[in-house]
């Protein structure tokens, strides 16, 4: 009997412009599941064939007749590690000043809504910017200092906020008990606050990471398109202020004006399994950080 | 206590380090505005504003050059409208199902593909839209425009393309953004209106969506920020004339602009390609004050 009556009543409740609106709901749902997994799929079939030890570890050259990717990753990796090398003790700074130094004013207001532009701003003005400033201005030309510090312009507002988050998640009892211990603000900081906050920080950092690996627009101008792996060790240091192209770019440039599909898909696997990677580890960190809270 | 450690130098030192650090970000924003502006606006003196903003021929390298860019702020503004209009709900629905539809394991799938949209590299997007979109655009261009004498073939590469490329990336941003605003909404309000007897969808659309109405709209703006300042994806889908932003027609935006003519313009030109890049950052901008004048608000409301 009661299983009739839900029936009916479920029967009245459901009317067909809800169902309709269900299925819309599931189908957007499914558009979202399915367009990532098209492109990842898409991406692999075509590429992963092209990805070998070769592609991976030489530097396409007519002579030699090779088609590799290695100075492209190089650059990648440079880029990366030149500008979080900058851009985490700035903005983690940064954090430690709004959240623990500050108080509210006009600075801080200035601070906030400076940082809430930056993010907002599109790659492709810092790409002008660093192009005008650190290129001309300062005369570092195309370079992947050039690009490095355009990017950490670009990248600050990520690691500022991520770790002003993690700051906030710090209990106050933390600071009260260093302090009442006779701790002063900076050493608290330093062996109570950051170490708490570490994952958050290191959450950051790593989004970041994520966002240099996939940038494009803001050094197209900046750090140029050089593909050539340094000559020796050294070379590395001088690699600092040329030229030189990050996977993104090669891709954009292997498709468009080269014409070498082969070798942009063997790019975009090698940028699709980073990105994932990047990924994961922020999710791992993250679920880490909330077990971490919650005890 | 407190009197030791301000006269501490440690102390000192490391407070005006941060301080230091925190004021970085002003400068940036600072001498960013003042480079476009400086780099920007001599074009705009040299070619006449109306000319140059309100022109309709874009041809920088011929003999007597013209320096028209209605063409492109038009496109940059219809692009960006209609991958708003295409994106927006599919990402509404899709917060939706997140938050008030799926069970923890569909979220679970749901909402890291959603995460993983979002951190594919712009160029991908362009490379996938090379390869599937703009072949497919351009059979339906051979069919639409079939024994058509005016219509310029494109290969394919044109506006829808570039409309469905940003449609899809901007959908992480707004179904983020929503999400989470959707979320925000008090249980009580979807208990009350089940008990009162509506319908879950009901629910939804008449009682969550609306109380959710100024973060969804947010995310919304975010999506308009993203769409206009997308840059490499779409300069690979959209083909490379200015040309009105008809469906059809090659176009070029604000942000394809500079990408592919920065490389090689001189002069005139380049300074010129300075001025699209001022007439971006103003767009963007706008963007921006009205982003945080509505998240003030919101902060002032709760």
């Amino acid at each position: 009997m009661t299983n009739l009556q839900n029936t009916s009543l479920k029967a009245k409740i459901k009317r067909p412009k809800d169902k309709c609106l269900y299925f819309l709901i599931y189908f957007c749902a499914a558009l979202t599941v399915v367009l990532l997994a098209g492109i990842i799929i898409y991406v692999v079939v075509r590429g992963i064939g092209q990805v070998n030890w070769e592609f991976l570890t030489t530097v396409t050259s007519v002579l030699q007749g090779t088609v590799g990717i290695a100075g492209n990753i190089v650059n990648t990796l440079m880029i990366v590690i030149i500008t979080m090398l900058i851009v985490t003790p700035v903005g983690v700074g940064a954090a430690i000043y709004l959240n623990e130094y500050a108080k509210p004013g006009k600075l801080v207001t200035a601070i906030e809504f400076a940082t809430e532009t930056l993010s907002g701003i599109p790659s492709i003005i810092f790409g002008l910017f660093g192009m005008m400033f650190f290129g001309q201005t300062l005369g570092l030309g195309y370079s992947i200092l050039t690009g490095s510090l355009t990017l950490v312009l670009m990248v600050l507002p990520l690691v500022t906020r991520n770790t002003q988050e993690a700051l906030k998640t710090v209990p106050d009892s933390y600071r009260h008990g260093a302090v009442g211990l006779g701790a002063g603000k900076w050493y608290t900081i330093r062996t109570i606050l950051l170490p708490s906050a570490m994952p958050g920080i290191i959450t950051g950092v790593i989004l970041a990471i994520g966002r240099i690996v996939g940038e494009s627009a803001a050094l197209l101008f900046t750090a140029g398109s050089a593909k050539l792996l340094p000559k020796s060790f050294m070379g590395i240091f001088e690699k600092i202020f040329q030229s030189g192209g990050t996977l993104t770019n090669q891709l954009y440039l292997s498709a468009t004006s080269e014409g070498d599909f082969e070798t942009a898909f063997g790019i975009a696997v090698v940028l699709l399994i980073l990105v994932l990677l990047i990924n994961f580890g922020t999710k791992r960190l993250s679920a880490k950080f909330d077990l971490t809270r919650k005890k | 206590m407190n009197r030791k450690a301000k006269k501490n130098p440690v102390e000192i030192t490391a407070k005006n380090i941060v301080r230091i650090c925190a004021v970085i970000a002003i400068f940036a924003v600072c001498s960013i505005t003042i480079y476009m502006i400086a780099e920007g606006t001599p074009a705009l003196a040299k070619v006449g504003v109306p000319e140059l903003l309100f022109g309709t021929e874009w041809m920088p390298t011929a003999e007597n050059p013209s320096y028209g860019i209605l063409y492109i702020i038009l496109s940059s503004i219809v692009g960006t409208a209609l991958s708003v209009a295409i994106g927006v709900p599919i990402a509404l629905l899709t917060a939706v199902f997140l938050t008030d539809i799926a069970n923890k394991k569909l979220a679970a799938v749901v909402q890291p593909a959603v995460e993983l949209l979002a951190a594919i590299p712009s160029v991908i997007y362009g490379l996938l839209g090379m390869m599937i979109l703009n072949p497919l655009m351009y059979k339906l261009e051979k069919i639409i425009f079939a024994g058509s004498e005016t219509h310029q073939f494109t290969g394919g590469s044109n506006m829808l393309s570039a409309i469905i490329v940003l449609a899809i990336m901007i959908l992480p941003t707004v179904v983020n953004v929503s999400v989470s605003s959707i979320k925000a909404v008090s249980n009580n309000l979807r208990g009350a209106s089940l008990a009162l007897g509506a319908s879950k969808i009901q629910t939804i659309f008449k009682v969550v969506l609306p109380a959710a109405k100024s973060g969804i709209l947010t995310g919304v703006v975010l999506g308009i920020g993203r769409a206009l300042g997308e840059a490499m994806a779409i300069n690979m889908v959209a083909g490379g004339s200015v040309n009105l932003p008809l469906p059809f027609n090659s176009v070029r935006f604000l942000t394809t602009q500079l990408v592919s003519e920065m490389s090689y313009a001189e002069g005139l030109h380049r300074e010129v390609l300075f001025t699209v890049g001022l007439v971006l950052f103003v767009f963007i901008m706008i963007i921006n004050l009205i982003l945080q004048r509505m998240r003030k608000r919101a902060v002032e409301n709760d």
